[in-house]
C-alpha cells in the first residue's frame, strides 16, 4: 500500500493530530493542568482551522485528487466546506468552553472534545467519501458520538430523554438508508457513485424509486427535513446548549453538501424523471410547517430547532438548483447560517448558565441590563429572517438565484412560495427582539457577566454576520471552488 | 430444490417490515432495539443475497455487509448505554412514560 497518498488528505491528518493531542494532554497531564484543557483545544483547532486556508489558493493545482481506489475524493469543494465546518466548530468551543469548565464536567472535560473532534472527523468522511461504504462510515461516526454528547449532563434527566431520543431516530434512519443503498446495489452492482451513475443512465423501475425515496428518507431524518422532523425539537431542546449548537449547524451542514453530492452524482440520470418532484414537496412542506410551528414556541431552544427546519428547506433549494451556481449558494448559505445560529445560540448559553431561564418571556427587557448581549442577538435574528444589510440577506438572494437559475417555471413557483415564508418567518424572528428591547417586566434577568471565551465567540459571529455579506470575495471563492468540480453535474 | 433470488428476498424484507412495525408499536425500549437490530440484519441479508445471485464474480456487497455489521453492534452499543443512563435516573423503560420534553 501507497502511505504517502495520506498526504493528500491534510485536513484531515490535521484533524486526527489535534485529536491525538488532545487526547494525550487529557489521559497525561495531571490534574491541576487539566482545567486548561479548554483553552488548550481551542487553541489548537484555531491554529489547525488557519493552516486549511493556506493552500486553498493552490488547491486546484497540487491538491486536487481521489485517494483509496477512488473512495475518497479531495477538490476545491470538499476543501471549502470542510474550512467552512471548521470555522463553525471553532465557535462552538470558543463558546463551550465555560460551560466544560464548570464542576460537573470535570471528570469528563476531556471527552467532550474528544467526541466533539471525532464527529468532525466522520462529517469529513461524509463530504468528500465517493463510495457508499466510507460514506456510510463518515455517518454513522458523524451521528452515534453525538448522541453520546447529547447525554451528557449526567443528572439532567431532559439530556437523557433527549439522547434516547436521538439514538433511536439516528439508527432508524441509518436503517431507512441502508435499505435503500441495498437497492441501489441491486440495480447497480457497484458501490462507486461514478459506476452507479453510469449504470442509472436510462434505469427506469420502481426498485430505483424506492431506493431513491429510502435515500432521501434516510438523510432526511439527518437535516430533519419535514416529514422526518419530529425529533428535532425535543432533541434541540434537552441536550446541552452547546451539544445543541453543534448538531444545528455543523452536523446540518455537512450532511446537507453530502446529499448534494449523491443526489446529483449518483441519482444525476434520475433527476427529472425521479427525484425531483420528491425533493420539491419536501422543500415546500420543510419551509412552511417549520415555520407556522416555530412561531407558537415559547422555550428559545424549541423556537430554534423549528427554525432551524426551515431553514434547512432553504438549504435544499440549493439542492434542487443542481447547478453550480446552486452547489456555491448552499454553501454561502451553510457559512452564514453557522454564524448567525452560533450567536443566537451563544448569547442563549450565556444566559441559561447563569439564570437557567429560556423562554421568550425570561428575555423581557433584556435590553435595559445586558445591551450587549440583546444586540447580538438582535443581529442573529436579523440575519436569519434575511433584513437587508446582514449577510442572512445575502445568502438567502443568492440561494434563491441559484434555484431561478434552472429556468424551469416550477422552480420559479417554489421560489416565491419561500419568499413568501421569508415574510411569515420575520413575524416570530422579531417577536424576540420585540420581547428584549419594546417590552417591559418586572423581574428583568440581572446583568450577566459573560467570560472572555464566549464574548470572543459572540464578537467573531456579530463580525461575520456584519462582514461576509459585504466582503464578496468569499461568494466568488465559493463559485470558483464549485466550477472546478462541475463534473458532478455532468447527469442532470 | 433451486432457491432464486426472490426465496431469500421476501424473507429479509418481510423481516424489514417487521422491524418497521416493531419500531412503531413497541413501548420497551429494549424491545425497540431489537426491532432496529432486525431492520439492520435484514439489509445485511439484502447485500449478501444481491452479492450472490447478481454479481457473484466480485465481493464488495460481502465485504460492506461486514462493516454493517461492526457498525450496528457500535449502534446497540451507544443505544444500550444510554438506555441503562435513562432507567438510573427515571426507573423506567417504557417511552410511554418518557414524555417530559414536548410543547
Amino acid at each position: 500500500m501507497d502511505y504517502s497518498q495520506f498526504l493528500q488528505m491534510p485536513q484531515e491528518v490535521g484533524l486526527l493530530l489535534v485529536f491525538l493531542l488532545v487526547f494525550i494532554y487529557d489521559t497525561f497531564m495531571p490534574q491541576r493542568s487539566q482545567r486548561a484543557l479548554p483553552v488548550f483545544t481551542t487553541v489548537l483547532f484555531a491554529i489547525y482551522t488557519a493552516l486549511c486556508f493556506v493552500p486553498c489558493q493552490c488547491v486546484n493545482a497540487c491538491e486536487a485528487g481521489s485517494l483509496f481506489g477512488g473512495m475518497f475524493e479531495v477538490n476545491a469543494a470538499t476543501w471549502a466546506m470542510k474550512n467552512i465546518l471548521n470555522v463553525g466548530v471553532l465557535l462552538v468551543l470558543l463558546q463551550a468552553g465555560n460551560w466544560t469548565n464548570s464542576d460537573f464536567m470535570s471528570v469528563r472535560r476531556g471527552e467532550f472534545y474528544e467526541l466533539l473532534l471525532l464527529t468532525l472527523f466522520g462529517m469529513f468522511l461524509m463530504v468528500s467519501a465517493r463510495h457508499f461504504l466510507l460514506f456510510i462510515i463518515g455517518l454513522e461516526s458523524a451521528s452515534l458520538p453525538i448522541a453520546a454528547l447529547a447525554a451528557f449532563e449526567k443528572n439532567r434527566y431532559e439530556s437523557h430523554e433527549a439522547a434516547a431520543k436521538y439514538v433511536f431516530t439516528a439508527i432508524f434512519s441509518s436503517a431507512i438508508f441502508l435499505l435503500g443503498v441495498s437497492f441501489v446495489y441491486g440495480i447497480a452492482g457497484s458501490l462507486y457513485f461514478n459506476d452507479i451513475a453510469s449504470s442509472l443512465i436510462g434505469e427506469q423501475s420502481a426498485l430505483l424509486i424506492a431506493a431513491v425515496a429510502f435515500v432521501i428518507a434516510g438523510v432526511g431524518f439527518k437535516l430533519s427535513l419535514v416529514p422526518f422532523h419530529q425529533w428535532t425539537a425535543d432533541v434541540y431542546q434537552g441536550a446541552p446548549t452547546a451539544v445543541t449548537a453543534y448538531l444545528s449547524v455543523i452536523s446540518k451542514g455537512a450532511a446537507a453538501f453530502s446529499f448534494l453530492v449523491i443526489l446529483a452524482q449518483v441519482f444525476g440520470a434520475a433527476y427529472s424523471t425521479v427525484w425531483e418532484w420528491m425533493l420539491y414537496a419536501v422543500i415546500i412542506l420543510t419551509i412552511t410547517i417549520g415555520n407556522l410551528f416555530a412561531m407558537r414556541q415559547r422555550n428559545l431552544k424549541r423556537f430554534l430547532a423549528f427554525s432551524s427546519i426551515s431553514q434547512a428547506g432553504y438549504v435544499m433549494l440549493g439542492v434542487i438548483a443542481v447547478n453550480t451556481l446552486g452547489m456555491a449558494s448552499m454553501m454561502y448559505y451553510i457559512l452564514v447560517y453557522i454564524f448567525s445560529n452560533l450567536a443566537a445560540f451563544g448569547v442563549i448559553a450565556a444566559i441559561e448558565r447563569q439564570t437557567g431561564k429560556t423562554t421568550t418571556d425570561d428575555y423581557n427587557g433584556l435590553f435595559k441590563t445586558n445591551p450587549w448581549l440583546s444586540f447580538t442577538m438582535m443581529l442573529a435574528m436579523f440575519s436569519l429572517g434575511g433584513i437587508p444589510p446582514f449577510a442572512g440577506f445575502f445568502s438567502k438572494f443568492f440561494i434563491f438565484v441559484g434555484a431561478c437559475h434552472t429556468g424551469s417555471v416550477a422552480i420559479y413557483v417554489l421560489v416565491l412560495i419561500a419568499l413568501i415564508n421569508t415574510i411569515i418567518s420575520l413575524y416570530y424572528y422579531l417577536l424576540v427582539v420585540k420581547a428584549m428591547f419594546i417590552r417591559q417586566d418586572d423581574c428583568v434577568i440581572p446583568a450577566i457577566k459573560s467570560s472572555c471565551g464566549e464574548r470572543a465567540g459572540m464578537i467573531l459571529c456579530a463580525l461575520g454576520i456584519i462582514l461576509i455579506g459585504l466582503v464578496s470575495c468569499i461568494y466568488v471563492g465559493l463559485t470558483e471552488a464549485t466550477e472546478s468540480v462541475s463534473e458532478i453535474f455532468a447527469l442532470i | 430444490m433451486n432457491l432464486t433470488l426472490l426465496m431469500y428476498l421476501i424473507p429479509s424484507l418481510i423481516m424489514f417490515g417487521c422491524g418497521v412495525y416493531g419500531f412503531l408499536t413497541r413501548k420497551n425500549m429494549i424491545a425497540i432495539m431489537i426491532s432496529l437490530e432486525l431492520m439492520l440484519n435484514s439489509i445485511d441479508i439484502n447485500f449478501v443475497v444481491f452479492n450472490r445471485f447478481l454479481f457473484p464474480d466480485q465481493l464488495e456487497g460481502m465485504f460492506f455487509t461486514l462493516f454493517a455489521i461492526a457498525i450496528a453492534a457500535a449502534e446497540t452499543a451507544v443505544a444500550l448505554a444510554i438506555i441503562i443512563n435513562v432507567f438510573r435516573i427515571a426507573k423506567k423503560v417504557d417511552i410511554n412514560e418518557i414524555t417530559k420534553l414536548k410543547f
